[in-house]
């Protein structure tokens, strides 16, 4: 006789049927990764009705948490799922999603370790895997820059003051992005294509974003990149190579004079040059509202 | 009897719940809705277009929160992140009471984002209400528990549903959401009369009532938000609001939206039962029918 099983040992069998990838065909497998038949494993705990076995009922929530995380992980990937092609897609994201289930109250924070993933699976990028890559990080940093916080904002007074060990931070909406390819302009376009579509259709990104990446020929390009929000929407804006290298050290907790040292690191240009740019800068970022004080947890990352 | 202590005492007539391709009609119309449920999880952020959004509705409307991943009925302790950012998402709506889901969702960390059936068991009476009395103590403000569409029945279950919805609530000194359409949707899968259900409901506990519509399949219905309500749903919404009294009433649209007008159109069908009742007698009679 089967001995019943107390709430939590319930809820860890459930959930780890509900979870249990689905066929090809999109049905709940025959066995789980142990083995055994799905039809003894839910008969163990769900009660048949007269049109419904154990297995079926078990199967309708196995196929609704499949279908909730695919449609929320489409909805933020839309040009990685062109760049890779919908097939592809279909693979690279089931595969992701068995191996990062949702550790997060909320599904905005399903794709948070994609980019990590994908670096260590490149086969399920396939063959435009560096661009891939670029799109995964480029989109991730479009959520990530949504909904982050915006901190009150330092003038450029107010920094000029500060004293030189001082620690600046950046605001939590800014994402920093050094990039193989310029892939910002075909994600903006690919996102667009999507907004537009869902809007008029309520459909996901159609065959027209397929065709559009057919005809895309990126060229390698080092691309050094800052997407971050203004009045509810997002921008990108592009970055030298030591204005991106100054920021990141300054987002990764350096003084000023630490940051401007490993913002001009590798790279010949004469002191004055030097000065003039660091003031335009700083004189930029103020302005765009990017920089505050050091973050507290937390928003320090 | 449903202004009451679970809901705050409010009077809240008739509300939709806020969604995104809704904002630009509202902004721009400014229609005569009396509340919008909004999505807890949703504003659960640290800035942005959602919180803005959500500060001009509160500029105009009465806004109450409702959750999709509390899950009351995890058999593991709340994650302490989802309740310190859903505390300040209270303190800046000021929501008068607050509603999430008798079911469980997550295990060992991993959430399903689903609304996960619960067994109908004595642990499971005990542990949920306990949870359910952390967050209620926690947020200091009412919380109302919604029953949930159900797909599937579990072999170790001891009770009936609304059994085991009374003992909770009971025991947890909390509201009801009640949701007349998960209601029928189970009846449907699980083959009861969803009258005696709603006859069964404490009727002094429910502080909020959902409306909604489902899609019917050849076994079973789904509780998918993207239909108008049916008529046999309205009856037991009818007869609930006969035992609560006239009681804040909301419908839920969330797939295949259609216009702004549309849902509301819809929503306004409730106020047909909504005339409240006469005299304290006849409260008193209908609130005698629970078994």
């Amino acid at each position: 006789m089967i001995q019943p099983m107390n709430l939590e040992q319930l809820q860890r069998t459930m959930a780890a049927a509900v979870m249990l990838p689905l066929t090809a065909d999109e049905l709940m497998q025959p066995t789980n990764s142990a083995g055994r038949p799905m039809t003894e494993v839910a008969a163990e705990f769900i009660q048949p009705n007269s049109r419904l076995t154990a297995f079926d009922r078990l199967e309708i929530y196995n196929r609704q948490y499949w279908f909730r995380l695919q449609s929320a992980f489409t909805e933020d990937f839309p040009a990685l799922r062109a760049v890779v092609d919908p097939a592809r897609f279909e693979s690279l994201m089931n595969a992701y999603l068995a191996a990062h289930p949702s550790r997060s109250f909320t599904l905005r924070n399903l794709g948070s370790s994609l980019h990590a993933w994908l670096t260590a699976n490149p086969r399920f990028a396939g063959p435009r895997f560096a661009l891939a890559i670029d799109v995964t990080q480029v989109e991730w940093a479009c959520v990530e820059a949504f909904d982050n916080a915006e901190l009150t904002p330092l003038s450029l007074a107010a920094v000029a003051a500060l004293g030189a060990d001082s620690q600046l931070g950046l605001q939590p909406h800014v994402q920093l992005l050094a990039l193989s390819y310029p892939a910002d302009d075909f994600v903006l376009q690919m996102h667009q294509r999507q907004k537009r579509e869902s809007s008029e259709a309520g459909t996901r990104t159609g065959d027209s974003a397929i065709h559009a990446v057919k005809r895309l020929r990126l060229s390698k390009k080092a691309t050094w990149l800052a997407i971050h929000r203004a009045d509810d929407s997002l921008y990108y804006k592009p970055l030298t190579r030591p204005e991106y290298q100054t920021l990141a050290a300054l987002r990764s907790g350096t003084t000023l004079p630490e940051a401007l040292q490993a913002g001009f690191a590798g790279l010949r240009i004469a002191a004055p040059r030097q000065v003039a740019l660091v003031q335009q800068w700083f004189t930029n970022w103020a302005e765009l509202g990017w920089l505050c004080t050091p973050l507290p947890e937390p928003f320090a990352s | 009897m449903a202004a009451n202590r679970f809901n705050a005492f409010q009077t809240h007539g008739v509300g939709i719940g806020l969604r995104i391709p809704h904002y630009d009609h509202i902004f721009s119309h400014k229609p005569a809705v009396d509340w919008f449920e909004i999505i807890s999880e949703n504003y659960m952020v640290d800035g942005g277009r959602p919180l803005r959004m959500l500060d001009r509705i509160m500029d105009q409307y009465k806004v109450v929160q409702h959750g999709v991943s509390m899950y009351f009925g995890s058999s593991q302790a709340p994650d302490r992140e989802h309740l310190r950012r859903l505390k300040t998402l209270v303190r800046r709506t000021r929501t008068p009471w607050l509603s999430d889901h008798l079911c469980w969702g997550s295990i060992d960390g991993t959430y399903s984002h689903d609304l996960l059936p619960l067994p109908y068991t004595w642990e499971a009476v005990e542990k949920t209400a306990a949870r359910i009395r952390l967050v209620q103590d926690f947020l200091e403000i009412p919380v109302a528990v919604e029953n949930v569409s159900s797909y599937a029945a579990f072999t170790d279950s001891q009770m009936t549903e609304w059994e085991f919805l009374n003992e909770v609530v009971e025991r947890a000194d909390c509201g009801i959401l009640l949701d007349v359409n998960n209601i029928y949707v189970s009846s449907v899968n699980h083959d009861f009369d969803p009258i005696d259900y709603v006859n069964a409901i404490p009727a002094e506990r429910v502080a909020q009532i959902h409306i909604a519509g489902h899609t019917r399949y050849e076994k079973y219905i789904l509780d998918t938000h993207d239909h108008p309500v049916i008529e046999p749903v309205w009856q037991l919404y009818a007869r609930a609001i006969e035992r609560c009294g006239p009681t804040p009433t909301l419908l839920e649209w969330d797939d295949l939206i259609p216009t702004f007008d549309e849902v509301w159109a819809e929503a306004r069908k409730a106020e047909r039962y909504l005339k409240p009742l006469e005299t304290p007698a006849e409260h008193q009679l209908l609130a005698g029918v629970a078994l």
